[in-house]
């Protein structure tokens, strides 16, 4: 008795030294991230990996299965993110990852497919495949990083950069209007559409929650600084002053018709979740098809 | 592995080259196809969608050519053989992700049904005019592997044998069809399902947390998981390590690019198959692929009946090219006439392998209508009638 007692103690004291050595051996999101890559190529001030970070709670509020996620990132600095977190992730081509999420998702509908990636990837080379995923309502969530330039190329103008900011590609300042991209991915049918900064970490962290947890083509576009390009060239300071910016100058409004939901040049970003309804995913549809033409005579 | 019977249309069958090609994607396992219409490829697909739910096969049209090979490879990564479909542009479009099938190592098919080009073309008309775009035309260095069908029943075979082309090498394979071929209806017998022999995916079968995409086996081909099994890996379209994590650094590249060259070019004699004839004694070979093989042959014939010595070697695999065939045939033949549909490509490679020992006779082709035999034939003779020396490509039109 008195033995077994002793084993039953010591085993304990291991267990707990165990523990101990774990708290301070393992970071909390170790299970998520790929360690091996750290550090990461982000600049300081930049707000990617505060999405990520949402990100990894956001899949662990939800509570997927990780073995069951597939992240498809694109070409840029948002694009890097599939290549740091742990799930079956894949780099793709310029513009492309919601076509190669959407090969995924098709082929296998139990996948929960994430495409995480820039406004320049999703919504400039990539903007025909962003609505006609949405059109489809293909089953996925696009998290859409937009910190307004085309930052891993030095920052270039991109189709976010609101008008009249500068870029080395906009040296009088940016003569295009820019796209609003809830109102694109409303229009084009997603079912879930949020728009929140890196500065609203938990709203942020909620939305893409809901997003993972809705059936069909989800957006939550992530207002992010960019320190190094956009307020350096714009002058603006840095990226704790750009988050100092969000604080002052986000209204949230929810379920604000995403017409009025463009950003201009120092505005107000108005944030805030502005869709959320059902609507027949690709597979439901196709699945229900599929039976139906099933030796059917045509 | 044998086929699945579910996918076999076992018996004698009267199809058109398209047809004859989604039954081979079929009989291949084949249950993905991520598809953009374009003429005169688009009967593939129709049949495909045609028979796709009692199969049990899944497809999607996707907005463009670019989205629709993107869609392949990811589905290919779901475990399901996967293919897409494309003529003319279309092809031009997906040479991207022809380069990023070949960085991830994604076996995927792409069957392109050759029209008139350059540029929108003559969409309704058959060319060769692709076989250099397969092999040159996304950016960076490179292997393909590409068939050329020259009947149904090879646009059958063909495809099959594309499926284990890109299984066994990891590669997206090419089927060069063209606009003929594709509408010429003739008897196509599909064989039982226990007699079509199919590459198995080769699986990585360690533990989760083990698994390292590119780590290569001897015959530098690394192997595969399907995702959603656990493994959690990563892939990327730039240099990468085992691991599959970027790396940046020249050494890299050559670690990692190398490899992509050496997996078929150290197995060119596995991969390469052509189809000769009446070659033994021939001083003029005529070398043909696709269906300017067919007016290869009827010339041959004409040409032996008329006493003139000549042959036929036919590819099955334009890529890689039968480099050493070519270079043996060159020390024996007198000369080489290689008709195409087009203005020279396949001709330049038998020039280039013959090492100067023989003459090279181009029958350029770049009308509608197929090849005539007669151009041919003339081209033989001329052939036929010439010393064997060293000399470059001569142009020959006919009469």
């Amino acid at each position: 008795m008195d033995t077994q007692e002793t084993a039953q103690k010591k085993i304990q004291t291991a267990k707990a030294a165990k523990d101990l050595a774990q708290m301070n051996d393992i970071h909390p999101m170790d299970d998520f991230i790929r360690m091996d890559r750290m550090p990461h190529i982000w600049c300081p001030g930049c707000g990617i990996g505060i999405a990520v970070t949402a990100f990894a709670a956001a899949l662990e509020k939800a509570q997927i299965d990780l073995n069951k996620v597939s992240i498809v990132s694109g070409i840029g600095c948002t694009g890097r993110v599939a290549g740091y977190v742990k799930l079956d992730s894949f780099h793709t081509t310029h513009g492309r990852p919601i076509a190669y999420a959407t090969g995924i998702q098709v082929a296998n509908p139990d996948m929960k497919v994430v495409v995480f990636s820039g406004d320049g990837d999703l919504i400039a080379i990539g903007g025909n495949h962003f609505i006609h995923a949405a059109r489809r309502n293909i089953n996925m969530l696009v998290v859409c990083v937009n910190n307004f330039i085309y930052a891993m190329t030095g920052g270039q103008v991109a189709p976010t950069t609101p008008l009249a900011a500068y870029a080395t590609t906009s040296p009088f300042g940016c003569v295009e209007p820019p796209f609003n991209i809830p109102y694109i991915a409303d229009s084009a049918g997603a079912v879930y559409v949020a728009r929140w900064t890196t500065l609203h970490v938990r709203r942020l962290m909620n939305a893409m929650t809901e997003g993972l947890q809705k059936n069909g083509f989800s957006v939550v576009e992530a207002i992010s600084p960019c320190a190094m390009y956009y307020s350096r060239i714009n002058r603006l300071g840095d990226g704790l002053d750009m988050m100092n910016f969000y604080h002052d100058n986000v209204e949230i409004r929810h379920g604000e018709d995403t017409k009025n939901l463009d950003i201009g040049f120092q505005t107000k970003i108005i944030c805030g979740k502005f869709v959320d309804r059902e609507r027949p995913t690709y597979m439901e549809r196709y699945s229900q098809w599929s039976e139906a033409a099933k030796g059917a005579k045509r | 592995m044998k086929a699945d019977p579910k996918g076999v249309l076992t018996g004698t069958h009267e199809l058109t080259g398209n047809e004859a090609c989604a039954e081979g994607a079929f009989a291949a396992g084949c249950r993905f196809l991520g598809l953009y219409p374009i003429v005169p490829s688009v009967e593939i697909s129709e049949r495909y969608l045609e028979r796709a739910p009692e199969i049990g096969a899944t497809f999607i049209q996707m907005e463009d050519e670019v989205s629709a090979l993107a869609a392949v490879l990811g589905a290919s990564w779901t475990g399901k053989r996967s293919m897409t479909v494309t003529s003319g542009s279309g092809l031009s479009l997906m040479m991207e992700h022809l380069g990023l099938g070949i960085m991830l190592e994604t076996p995927c098919v792409i069957v392109d049904v050759q029209s008139m080009g350059p540029g929108l073309g003559l969409p309704t008309r058959a060319s060769q005019g692709d076989v250099m775009q397969a092999r040159w035309g996304s950016h960076g260095d490179y292997e393909v592997i590409a068939l050329a069908p020259s009947s149904p029943q090879e646009m059958f075979d063909y495809t099959i044998k594309a499926f284990n082309f890109s299984e066994r090498y990891r590669i997206p394979a090419v089927v060069l069809s063209d606009a003929y071929i594709a509408r010429l209806k003739e008897k196509v017998v599909i064989p039982a399902a226990n007699k079509i022999e199919l590459e198995p995916r080769r699986y990585y079968n360690g533990a989760p947390g083990t698994y390292l995409p590119y780590k290569r086996d001897k015959d530098y081909v690394p192997r595969m998981v399907d995702i959603g099994k656990g493994y959690r890996f990563h892939v990327t379209g730039l240099t990468h390590d085992d691991r599959g994590y970027p790396i940046m650094f020249e050494e890299c590249q050559e670690y990692n690019v190398h490899p992509l060259m050496w997996k078929i070019r150290k197995y060119v004699d596995d991969i390469v198959e052509f189809q000769e004839s009446q070659i033994d004694d021939a001083d003029v070979v005529v070398v043909a692929y696709g269906v300017t093989a067919r007016a290869a042959h009827s010339a041959v014939e004409k040409a032996r009946a008329a006493g003139v010595k000549a042959g036929v070697l036919k590819l099955t695999t334009v890529w890689p090219f039968p480099e050493k065939r070519i270079a043996t045939l060159a020390k024996k033949a007198k000369a080489f006439v290689v008709p195409e549909m087009n203005f020279g490509q396949i001709v330049s490679e038998v020039e280039r392998c013959s090492y100067g020992e023989a003459n090279v006779f181009f029958v350029a082709h770049g009308d509608t209508g197929i090849e005539d035999p007669e151009n041919i034939l003339s081209a033989i003779q001329e052939a036929s009638r010439t010393q064997k020396v060293q000399s470059g490509v001569v142009e020959y039109r006919g009469a």
